[in-house]
């Protein structure tokens, strides 16, 4: 078995496949698998086709329309973008520092967006598969599945997930489609009809964190070979931290610490991103695979997200959380954890913090009155950085003096973590690939591992019909031995021919 | 005021005919005078939480561009399904009757699909010219949805 798996070691004995998407509309993951004459694995490759083109979309328009053009990235994580958007040009209009009012009601909303990511990741998604294994039958591995064993927590999550909709919509003027940031500062302060709403529910939406967080632990306690060992590997890890250490999602600077947790660098400004980060391409995919530039291709790759955070923080600034926390640093016995299924318990915990976070900021007399809006002298040029749910989120743009954007360049979570994924792709491969048929166990054991990050799958565009989820298996002569595609509504099916498009 | 109707579509307005769900609702809402009898909305794509907006409905019609239905649309009854999506970012309207279900414990409001067929998704592209054709024999048809509600003297299309 070739030791990496992204590139066979004689693929001329190999066939090259070709996986065209099931349709032209980009958002679903293709996975290809090739064999070797004894039904070795030789390759395994994650396809993820991702924001192609959206630079271009964004380049040439007005710098103030685009935090809320860059909202259409991603109906999951919008307010992610339109922050990252607009601290980036917040540099380019000279306001850098915002002002408080400004900072407070921009975090508000973010540890909104933040919580209820987290919240519909977790109760929605993954807790049907972490809650009866991988192998259960399909038709408990689902969230009705999830209700009647624990029939209160799906309530919670979707009420989870509603009060952070609610705090987006009291920060950012709409529940969906918000304009409330823009470069320089916020439009709007938070009324105090929409601040005594949400403190109403704050100590309920505290205790269901606390019970997800439990719930988290439990699993790792039932079974904790699975939860230690399933796709698992070692990587180097990389977030955003406050100037002091502390876990900030907001704002920060750059740490990187490589995968036995000695720190690489600290205390990095994010506005010299491309000094430390470098994005390779590879001819079989669309998405290109970011490295630390001090280690270089081979070595440099990272993962980011709720994992890498809780890990390269010194603490967390909140005491419920940090408590947490520190049960869940003690869980790898002085080692840095890198198994991909503690990503769940990690996003628990950060949606504890930032509930605590919500609470402080409601309490702040700030986001109801103060000067919104800072200005200073224009540049050409800024970077923004922000913690977005599934890791660290860069939009960097230029813009000439007509106010256009000249260049934009976004680096998104899930293009940090392609690496990351391939490798958990291939740890799984290695591990319950048995005989050269894709089954519906293998398929969902993959589905699994790639959940664990939840990849952004150019996810503003959703048309019924689509299909998620392509693996393709290949044989020594080429031949496609199977093929299986899986459709959101859980049908399986295996498909015939030889599909065109992207090399394996 | 809960109405007790709901037209809801979902799309993404920058990527071509997948515009055509929220491009429904804007231009049914421009069109039908405002009577309180009707809600709309629109998102990106369908969420859990969108399972409460169906709460006191008397019925719902759900509107998505389609990928490979029958031009110019198709209309079929929904029914709870449960969700086997391996991604956050991709929802189907009957795994969010199922959700509906989990939560209140009862059936949904009696929910109706409009899928629009779409031909070109490209970010940065405007409405196909086929999918404008279908968008517009689907305002037509939404007065049969509507029924009484429905007091269409302005011209949809």
């Amino acid at each position: 078995m070739s030791p990496s798996l992204e590139t066979a070691a004689h693929p001329q004995g190999l066939r090259r496949v070709a996986i065209d998407p099931v349709s032209r509309v980009e958002g679903h993951g293709k996975v290809t698998i090739l064999l070797d004459a004894a039904n070795r694995v030789q390759q395994v490759r994650l396809h993820i086709v991702e924001f192609r083109g959206f630079e271009k979309f964004i380049e040439g328009r007005p710098y103030w329309e685009v935090p809320v053009m860059v909202q259409r990235l991603c109906g999951i994580c919008p307010v992610s973008h339109h922050l990252a958007a607009s601290k980036a040009l917040d540099r380019v209009v000279g306001a850098s520092p915002v002002t408080p009012s400004a900072d407070k009601i921009r975090r508000l909303m973010h540890y909104g967006q933040v919580m209820q990511s987290h919240a519909l990741h977790f109760f929605h998604l993954s807790s049907p598969d972490l809650m009866f294994g991988f192998d259960s039958e399909v038709n408990r591995r689902n969230i009705v599945g999830v209700a009647l064993a624990h029939p209160d927590i799906a309530r919670k999550g979707v009420l989870l997930r509603k009060f952070g909709q609610e705090v987006i919509r009291a920060t950012a003027g709409k529940r969906v489609h918000g304009t409330g940031s823009v470069p320089g500062g916020v439009n709007k302060h938070v009324s105090a009809d929409d601040r005594a709403l949400l403190q109403r529910d704050v100590a309920q939406m505290t205790a269901w964190a606390r019970d997800a967080i439990g719930i988290a632990k439990q699993l790792h306690a039932a079974n904790p070979a699975l939860y230690d060992n399933f796709g698992r590997f070692r990587s180097n890890m990389l977030s955003l931290v406050r100037a002091d250490g502390a876990l900030d999602l907001y704002d920060g600077v750059l740490r990187a610490r490589d995968a036995g947790g000695k720190i690489l660098f600290d205390g990095a400004s994010d506005q010299g991103y491309l000094d430390l980060i470098e994005e390779e391409v590879k001819p079989w995919t669309y998405m290109k695979f970011p490295f630390l530039k001090s280690l270089g291709r081979e070595q440099g790759w990272y993962r980011v997200g709720p994992l890498a955070r809780l890990q390269n923080c010194d603490f967390i600034p909140s005491p419920l959380a940090e408590a947490q926390r520190q049960e869940f640093i003690d869980w790898g016995k002085g080692e840095p954890i890198h198994a991909p299924l503690a990503y769940h318990w990690a996003r628990m915990i950060e949606v504890l913090h930032c509930v605590e976070v919500i609470e402080e900021l409601l309490a702040d007399p700030d986001i109801l009155a103060g000067e919104l809006m800072a200005e200073g002298s224009r540049r050409r040029s800024g970077v923004g950085v922000i913690e977005a749910p599934r890791g660290t989120l860069i939009h960097h743009y230029e813009v000439g003096d007509d106010d256009l954007v000249t260049m934009c360049n976004l680096i998104v979570s899930t293009t940090h973590n392609n690496q990351a994924m391939n490798e958990a792709v291939r740890s799984v491969a290695r591990e319950y690939l048995d005989g050269h048929e894709l089954t519906e166990g293998l398929l969902n054991h993959i589905e699994v591992a790639i959940r664990a990050y939840d990849p952004c799958l150019s996810c503003a565009t959703h048309a019924l019909g689509q299909m998620p989820l392509d693996v393709a298996l290949v044989g020594p002569d080429g031949e496609l031995i199977d093929r299986v595609v899986k459709s959101a509504q859980g049908g399986f099916r295996h498909e015939g021919g030889s599909p065109t498009g992207l090399p394996a | 005021m809960t109405a007790p109707l709901l037209v809801f579509g979902w799309g993404n307005p920058s990527r071509g005919d997948d515009a055509l769900g929220p491009l429904f609702v804007e231009r049914l809402r421009a069109a039908l005078p405002p009577t309180g009898g009707v809600d709309y909305l629109d998102d990106y794509q369908l969420q859990v939480e969108h399972a409460l907006d169906l709460i006191g409905r008397q019925r719902v019609l759900f509107v998505d561009a389609s990928l490979n239905g029958s031009a110019p649309f198709e209309v079929t009854p929904l029914r709870p399904v449960q969700d086997a999506s391996f991604s956050t970012h991709a929802m189907s309207p009957q795994a969010l009757l199922q959700v509906y279900c989990d939560l209140q414990g009862d059936e949904p409001p009696p929910c109706t699909l409009l899928a629009i067929r779409g031909e070109r998704f490209e970010l940065g592209e405007a409405l196909s010219p086929s999918g404008q054709v279908h968008l517009a024999a689907a305002l037509a048809w939404a007065p049969t949805w509507l029924g009484p509600a429905a007091t269409l003297s302005l011209d949809l299309c």
